[in-house]
């Protein structure tokens, strides 16, 4: 990929940090003191739950046999994702120039084997570096398979892993956005008096299922969502989220390019959101209506929301009572700092600090409403830095991602996961339920203060016990 | 014996290989108050980094000389020898492992050449050691790599000397990666029965066994193998390597010093066993003690109790080339037969894994192997679940990584006690998918009868059921 292009997709209007060129936009990673993917990871992480098309990493081992499905995504139907497919290059196929051949055959090979709706096929740091022609490789593919063969050029030297992120929704916006007309709804599935509104949903990956807690409440309200990059999503559903007529971007800043070009080039207006936490929900469901300006909807929205959270009010109320008061120091980066805030308040709790390392100014603008202006923000996360503050702020847990759950656990402290590898679903009125009770859990573990005190036998004297009895 | 056997195919499909690069990065893992840094892009490492969270549940101190665009294009050499200062001023380490990637290797990087620079322009930094180690992820797999590492180790760290002996109760072990922190563990109570004192290099066994430290928090291992120790195993009376895989660290090794050198293709089962006890004794002029005797015991009780479960039992095997080995050895000395064995890459010692044919392939093959050969366990890392479930039969995990079940680390294969333990887990694993006959019903018993069907399980002597 040329730098221009790069520096154009890290240049994305609609993203806050933008403004904050002081920052200097992008900066270099730091040599022996950086922490995160790189672009590879992001495409993958934002394109690979697309579960009906063949995904092939075109690289040497390390991409694939690395990484491969460690992603908590889940599908309701075919699994494509969870392969691992790669060209597996050896020194041979690279010093001898066979790379491209080799990943033609690869990719019949996967069309032949899995008939799959379309083949991704990923560039890796080396085929990058080696001047691969991937996309005219592509498209003579396509040509000669007949099915759509999409070049994702997301190297992982070329940056960060947002930058992945922001590369693969360009893909999917130049490539596959718009290029098929959604089916009608069917009959058996309309109802007299509602009305179906075609929404997309952009960067919900429906970790650990969680999407579908809420996707009932889209159902029973008349929305239908035509595409989704890319929680449960399928290749035909991708194709025409040009034609949703409102879409929503969860927790996410990175993929606000497909959400602005959508609304440019469709006329698709978009929101930001999150369903975490019971008022994020609501104020998402709310938010859709809003954009859709239909007045039945609206009205059944609210009252559907009134239901939910009454309901959601009543189970919560006992966990609630346990977890008031509770201090969390949060460390998730990006925009979940703002959207989990707004959940634990929802349960009672206190933020004492959040993390604001991958966060936008419109991140800390919102942090700052939701915390006060005087909110404590950290910017460096490195293992020590934390724990320092956790122990100043006296919390009572951590909540950050799966890469510093282990730095919790030396650290003998309570901890909650909410980034990609965790295990249970948070979304929604039900996943707060959810998230309260591993919240409890945590907190209130018997293991801390048995981890926490000294051995019986530390500090004294070999013998004291014998001498005593004597 | 076996014939190896690659079937050419574009798409590799569910890879059962892992790079070397990361495999390197284990055993500087294995050593005391370390911290690796590979030679790539950030993600390389970042990569590498969750792959070993989830497998030890630990924090992973790894980092990276984070290549971008221009340092791909215009030189990286700079990434390395900062990235090397950086680590040095900040996290102090002792030793920093420094393996390359594909893509560093792919630029051409003289790493060894940039470790030199770095000397030259950071004096101040002498005191940590920095072991640069070539491993492009286009040839080898996770074995080869930390294979490669450990010379690297050797080479680094061990002095040319003729001490042998000079300490006399130390004998040192070679471990390849095939060795879980539980196989260390037990290594190393073997060795001390005899009284004498075991140099395990690189120790996982210490640094990754899963154990709280009174800090919150260090940016380095947690234990391993210490540097001074390492270089005074010279003065070893022995050296006993562990897996074929590390024969070159061992030829270094006993090139180097002259220490007498044992080496066995893994600890795995009676023979091997037998064969280690027999040398401990020798070595040491011990004999066998009687807690390694009953031991002994215990395991010849538990292979004629399992041998009804592991007769004729037909395994599919997907692993690295050593622990393909050890684990096909096992089972073919208690009856079973290996119907597929399939590994990521090739080795020495695949030629002499009892089966007919060796693989040199992924999960995908192993699959359709397994499946045309009616295989009735699976023996492979947490990937093999999928495959396991479709084939409809167990799965005994092993290797790397395992990630769907808390503790994979913990367990080992060798010695006596491991290995009865390694045969109760397959015994039952076959029962838990026995298969009774289904009820026959004569044609002359026509009279209604209460329940029909199969009959309830049988609870078996000796088998805890779930």
């Amino acid at each position: 990929m040329r730098t221009s292009d790069i520096a154009l997709l890290i240049d994305e209007p609609a993203c806050a940090n933008n403004a904050n060129k002081a920052k200097g936009g992008c900066m270099r990673p730091k040599p022996g003191a950086t922490a995160g993917g790189c672009p590879f990871d992001g495409a993958q992480i934002t394109l690979f739950p697309i579960a009906d098309v063949a995904h092939i990493v075109h690289g040497p081992i390390a991409c694939t046999g690395d990484s491969w499905d460690n992603r908590g995504t889940r599908t309701s139907g075919p699994a494509f994702h969870r392969l691992g497919m790669t060209t597996d290059l050896s020194e041979q196929d690279i010093v001898m120039g066979r790379n491209e051949k080799k990943l033609f055959h690869a990719i019949r090979q996967a069309i032949d084997t899995y008939s799959p709706a379309a083949v991704f096929v990923y560039a890796t740091c080396v085929t990058a570096m080696i001047g691969e022609d991937l996309p005219a490789l592509c498209k003579d593919a396509a040509a000669r398979w007949g099915v759509p063969v999409i070049p994702v050029d997301a190297a992982g030297f070329y940056g960060s892993k947002k930058l992945g992120d922001r590369i693969a929704g360009q893909t999917m916006f130049d490539h596959v956005i718009g290029t098929r007309e959604p089916d009608p709804v069917p009959e058996s599935v309309q109802r007299p008096g509602i009305t179906v509104h075609d929404v997309a949903m952009i960067a919900e990956y429906n970790i650990r299922g969680e999407f579908w807690h809420v996707a009932p409440l889209f159902d029973e309200l008349g929305l239908r969502i035509v595409g989704s990059l890319s929680g449960d999503a399928r290749f035909r559903e991708v194709q025409t989220m040009h034609r949703a007529k409102a879409s929503m971007v969860v927790c996410s800043n990175a993929l606000l390019n497909v959400a602005r070009q959508l609304k440019e080039t469709w006329g698709v207006p978009y929101f930001e959101g999150s369903f975490y936490g019971v008022t994020d929900t609501s104020n998402a469901l709310r938010e859709f209506a809003r954009l859709l300006g239909d007045a039945d909807l609206i009205a059944r929205t609210e009252a559907l929301i009134a239901r939910e959270e009454a309901r959601a009010s009543a189970q919560l109320a006992p966990w609630r009572e346990r977890l008031a008061g509770k201090r969390a120091l949060l460390y998730t980066g990006g925009v979940k700092s703002w959207s989990i805030i707004s959940a634990l308040r929802d349960l009672g709790m206190e933020v004492v600090a959040t993390g604001v390392r991958k966060s936008t100014e419109d991140d800390k603008e919102r942090i700052r409403d939701l915390l006060g202006e005087d909110a404590h923000m950290i910017e460096d996360g490195n293992p020590a830095g934390l724990l320092k503050v956790y122990n100043e702020k006296g919390a009572d847990v951590l909540i950050a991602g799966g890469r510093n759950l282990y730095t919790a656990m030396k650290a003998r402290i309570p901890f909650l996961d909410v980034n990609q590898e965790r295990e249970y679903a948070y979304a929604g009125y039900a996943g707060m339920l959810e998230m309260a009770r591993q919240l409890a859990l945590t907190i209130e573990s018997p293991v801390w203060p048995a981890v926490r005190k000294p051995a019986p036998w530390a500090g004294r004297i070999a013998g004291e016990a014998l001498g005593a009895a004597r | 014996m076996a014939e190896i056997i690659r079937t050419p195919k574009p798409l590799t499909v569910s890879p059962l290989k892992a790079s070397p690069a990361i495999g390197a990065a284990l055993a500087f893992l294995g050593m005391r108050n370390s911290l690796p840094m590979l030679h790539g892009a950030q993600g390389c490492t970042a990569f590498g980094k969750v792959f070993f969270v989830r497998h030890f549940r630990e924090p992973i101190p790894l980092q990276t000389t984070a290549m971008d665009q221009i340092a791909t294009v215009m030189s990286a050499d700079e990434n390395v020898i900062e990235g090397l200062k950086t680590i040095c001023e900040k996290n102090k380490p002792e030793v920093i492992g420094l393996p390359t990637t594909g893509l560093s290797e792919t630029q051409g990087t003289d790493i060894h050449r940039l470790v030199r620079e770095f000397r030259a322009k950071y004096p101040e930094y002498a005191a940590t050691v920095v072991i640069p180690v070539n491993t492009p992820d286009f040839a080898g797999c996770f074995e080869s790599g930390f294979a490669l590492a450990l010379d690297a180790i050797v080479d680094t760290l061990v002095p040319e000397s003729r001490h042998v002996g000079r300490r006399r109760r130390q004998v040192n072990v070679l471990a390849s990666s095939m060795l879980t922190p539980g196989d260390i563990e037990a290594v190393k109570e073997w060795i001390e029965a005899f009284g004498l004192r075991p140099l395990v290099v690189p120790d996982i066994g210490d640094s990754l066994d899963g154990h709280l430290i009174d800090k919150q928090h260090s940016p380095l291992t947690l234990g391993g193998a210490p540097l001074a120790e390492i270089a005074a195993m010279g003065e070893s009376i022995a050296t006993l390597v562990i897996g074929r895989s590390i024969s070159a660290a061992a030829d270094r090794l006993e090139a180097r010093t002259g220490v007498p050198t044992f080496r066995f293709d893994h600890l795995i089962g009676l023979d091997a066993s037998d064969r280690f006890s027999q040398t401990l004794a020798e070595i040491s002029g011990v004999a066998v003690p009687a807690k390694i005797e009953r031991h002994r015991a215990q395991l010849q009780d538990a292979m004629v109790d399992t041998h009804f479960m592991t007769g004729f039992l037909r395994v599919a095997l997907g692993l690295e080339p050593d622990l393909l080995k050890g684990l096909a050895d096992l089972l073919v000395s208690m009856g079973a037969t290996v119907v597929t064995a399939v590994t990521p890459a090739r080795a020495g010692v695949l030629e002499s894994v009892p089966c007919e044919t060796v693989r040199v392939g992924d999960l995908d093959d192993l699959e359709k192997s397994a499946a045309a050969n009616g295989a009735q366990l699976l023996v492979s890392n947490s990937h093999g679940v999928e495959v396991a479930n479709r084939l409809g039969i167990s799965l005994l995990r092993a290797g790397f990584p395992l990630y769907d079940q808390v503790g994979g680390y913990a367990r080992g294969w060798s010695g006596y006690r491991l290995a009865r333990q390694a045969l109760f887990d397959v015994a039952n694993l076959f029962l838990g998918q026995h298969h009774d006959i289904p009820a026959y019903r004569s044609i002359y018993r026509n009279y209604p009868d209460s329940s029909t069907g199969a009959r309830p399980p049988q609870a078996c002597a000796g088998v805890v059921r779930h």
